[in-house]
C-alpha cells in the first residue's frame, strides 16, 4: 500500500515488503486494512438548510424570491446566506435544502459557464437547458444512493419567452407559471395561485408586490424563515438581483395567540 | 521503388515541413463525387452528386442525416464517413438528453475536429480518409462547415468538395455576393449549377444521381431524393452550362466514391511530392 502525508514526495517507502512505512501503523496480514476503504458516506439528511423559494411569471419576465436564513435543524444559525444564484443574464438558480449541495452545485454550474464563455461562440445556458441538465444530475445523484439534498427553481427567458422550472431531490421535474418550494409550497402558492388567476396578466410591479406580501407572510409563519430576503427579476433587459430586502411586520396581535404553547 | 522516404507514417515531418500521409488523406477527398454546400440567409443546403460503383449497384447515399437539424454531405470514404456520422449522431442525441437543445453546429464541428486530430498525430494511425460538408441550422441561423482529413474545419459561406469541385468553387465565388437574399428555390438553383458544372460534358444532373438537403428554421432536416429533386432540377433544364477550362482535375476521379475500389487501373496516388530526391539519406 502507498503511503502518503508526512514526507511528501520524498516518501521514502515501506521499511520492508508488505510493512509499513515510517509514521504509519502495521497492517497485520490477512486483516482487513482500514475501514474508511470499505465503507462510504451517504447523506442521510440536511445539515444547514434554506427554505422556501418562491417564482411567479409576469408579462415580459420572471421574479423569483429566497430569504437569507441557514438553519442548523431548529437553529436560526446562519443569517447572510444567499439562495439565489446568477447563472448568466437569462438564467437564475434559486435552492432550498442543504447549503453545501447548493454550494458545490454553484461552483459546478459556475465552472461551466466559464468555460462555455471560453468558448465564446455565442451560446450559453438558457433556463430550459439548465433546468434539463439539474435534471439529469439530480436524478443521477438519487440513483447513487447519494442524493444532492436540494429543490431547485429555475428562472429565466427562454426565447424571449418567461420560464420557470422545478427540479427536487430525485430527478423530479415540472414546469408551471408559478413555483414554490420548502414551506412556501403550502402557504404562498395557494395566494400566488389565487392573484393569478384574478390578474392573468401581471406587470412587473404587481409580481414584486405579490411575492414581498408573500414573504412577509411565510416570515409570520415559517419558523425556518427569516425578514431578509432577495428577489430576482429576470425580464428580456437582464438580470436584477434585488436585497437584502426587510418587510415592514407587525406583532401587536402576537400576545391574543394563546393555546399552542 | 519508394517515391518518398518521409510518407511512411504520419508522424513523420518532409524537410520541407509537410506531412505526406495528411496530403495523401486529403487526396482521398478529391477522389470522392463532388458536393456543393451555400446559404442564404435563412436556409443552408447541400447538393451532392451520387455515385453507382457498377451498372448493378444502386447509386450510393451522399448526404447523411445526423440530426433534425443537421445533415452532413461526405466526399471520400464512405466507411470513414459512417464512422464520423455515427460519432456526431451521438453527440447531438447527448445535447439532446443533457441540455434539451439541440448541438449548436459550431459545436459539433469542433468536436469532429478534435476528433480526427488524434490520429493525425499518433504513430500507425491513420488520418480520417474523407471531407465533409456540414449544413445545418440552429440558434445563430444556417451554418455550412467543411472539415477535413487534416482535421482542419473552415466555417464557410458556400462551399464545394469532391472530385472536380474547382469548377463549382469557380461558380460560387462568381455568384458568392447574391446568395444571401437567395429563395430556397434561387438558393438551389445556383447549387445544382454549381454541381453540373463539375459534371464532363455528356454526362447531365438528373434525379438519380443528384440529392438535396434543406436545412432551415424550426423545420426537419429535408433530405430530397429521386422523384423529390425533380422540381429543382426543372429549375435549371435547358439553361446554358456555363463554359469552363476543361480537364482542370484528372477525369479518373469520376469513377467510384471510395478510392481504394476504384479499379481504375491507374495509381490513385496524386501528383508526387516534390521530395523524391532529398540530400538526408546519404
Amino acid at each position: 500500500m502507498a503511503s502518503s502525508s508526512m514526507f511528501g514526495p520524498n516518501n521514502p517507502g515501506a521499511f520492508w515488503t508488505g510493512g509499513p512505512a515510517p509514521g504509519q501503523f502495521y497492517n497485520f496480514p490477512g486483516s482487513q486494512s482500514t475501514s474508511a476503504q470499505n465503507s462510504s458516506q451517504r447523506t442521510l439528511y440536511p445539515v444547514v438548510t434554506g427554505t422556501s423559494v418562491l417564482g411567479v411569471q409576469f408579462e415580459g419576465g420572471v421574479v423569483m424570491a429566497a430569504d437569507m436564513l441557514g438553519s442548523y435543524g431548529s437553529l436560526a444559525r446562519f443569517r447572510d446566506c444567499p439562495r439565489l444564484l446568477k447563472v448568466n443574464d437569462t438564467t437564475v438558480l434559486g435552492a432550498a435544502g442543504d447549503y453545501a449541495d447548493f454550494q458545490y452545485l454553484s461552483n459546478v454550474i459556475q465552472q461551466q459557464v466559464i468555460d462555455e464563455e471560453c468558448l465564446n461562440d455565442g451560446f450559453g445556458y438558457t433556463p430550459k437547458s439548465l433546468h434539463c441538465w439539474l435534471t439529469r444530475v439530480l436524478y443521477n445523484r438519487r440513483s447513487q444512493f447519494n442524493p444532492l439534498w436540494n429543490t431547485y427553481i429555475v428562472a429565466g427567458i427562454d426565447d424571449e419567452k418567461p420560464f420557470l422550472g422545478y427540479v427536487d431531490k430525485i430527478g423530479m421535474a415540472y414546469e408551471a407559471p408559478s413555483l414554490a418550494c420548502g414551506f412556501g409550497a403550502y402557504l404562498a402558492l395557494p395566494i400566488i395561485r389565487d392573484a393569478m388567476e384574478k390578474n392573468p396578466t401581471m406587470t412587473q410591479d404587481e409580481a414584486v408586490a405579490l411575492i414581498d406580501r408573500c414573504m412577509k407572510l411565510l416570515f409570520y409563519r415559517d419558523a425556518r424563515s427569516l425578514n431578509k430576503y432577495q428577489v430576482a427579476v429576470i425580464t428580456k433587459a437582464g438580470v436584477d438581483i434585488r436585497g437584502p430586502i426587510k418587510s415592514e411586520t407587525n406583532w401587536e396581535v402576537a400576545h391574543m395567540i394563546k393555546g399552542y404553547e | 521503388m519508394f517515391r518518398n522516404q518521409y510518407d511512411n507514417d504520419v508522424t513523420v515531418w518532409s524537410p520541407q515541413g509537410r506531412i505526406h500521409q495528411l496530403e495523401y488523406a486529403m487526396e482521398a477527398v478529391k477522389q470522392g463525387s463532388a458536393c456543393v454546400g451555400l446559404k442564404s440567409k435563412t436556409h443552408a443546403i447541400l447538393i451532392a452528386l451520387k455515385r453507382a460503383p457498377s451498372e448493378l449497384s444502386a447509386h450510393q447515399k451522399k448526404i447523411l442525416p445526423i440530426d433534425d437539424h443537421v445533415a452532413v454531405s461526405i466526399a471520400g470514404l464512405t466507411a470513414d464517413a459512417r464512422l464520423l456520422c455515427n460519432f456526431m449522431r451521438n453527440e447531438c442525441l447527448n445535447s439532446r438528453w443533457a441540455y434539451n437543445k439541440p448541438l449548436p453546429i459550431s459545436r459539433l464541428v469542433s468536436m469532429v475536429g478534435s476528433k480526427s486530430q488524434i490520429p493525425t498525430q499518433r504513430y500507425g494511425r491513420r488520418p480520417f480518409g474523407v471531407g465533409l460538408l456540414v449544413a445545418g441550422y440552429d440558434a445563430l441561423g444556417p451554418h455550412i462547415y467543411q472539415t477535413c482529413p487534416s482535421a482542419n474545419y473552415y466555417d464557410c459561406k458556400a462551399m464545394a468538395i469532391g472530385a472536380r469541385s474547382q469548377s463549382a468553387r469557380t461558380y460560387l465565388e462568381k455568384h458568392l455576393d447574391v446568395f444571401l437574399d437567395c429563395s430556397l428555390e434561387e438558393l438551389a438553383k445556383h447549387g445544382l449549377r454549381a454541381l453540373r458544372d463539375t459534371l464532363p460534358s455528356e454526362v447531365d444532373l438528373t434525379s438519380k444521381n443528384c440529392s438535396i438537403g434543406i436545412a432551415c428554421k424550426d423545420k426537419k432536416f429535408a433530405i430530397l431524393d429521386d422523384e423529390d429533386v425533380s422540381p429543382y432540377l426543372a429549375l435549371i433544364e435547358g439553361e446554358e452550362r456555363s463554359s469552363r477550362p476543361q480537364a482542370e482535375e484528372a477525369g479518373q476521379a469520376m469513377e467510384a466514391d471510395d478510392a481504394g475500389t476504384a479499379g481504375s487501373s491507374t495509381d490513385p496516388v496524386p501528383a508526387d511530392p516534390q521530395v523524391v530526391d532529398e540530400g538526408m539519406d546519404q
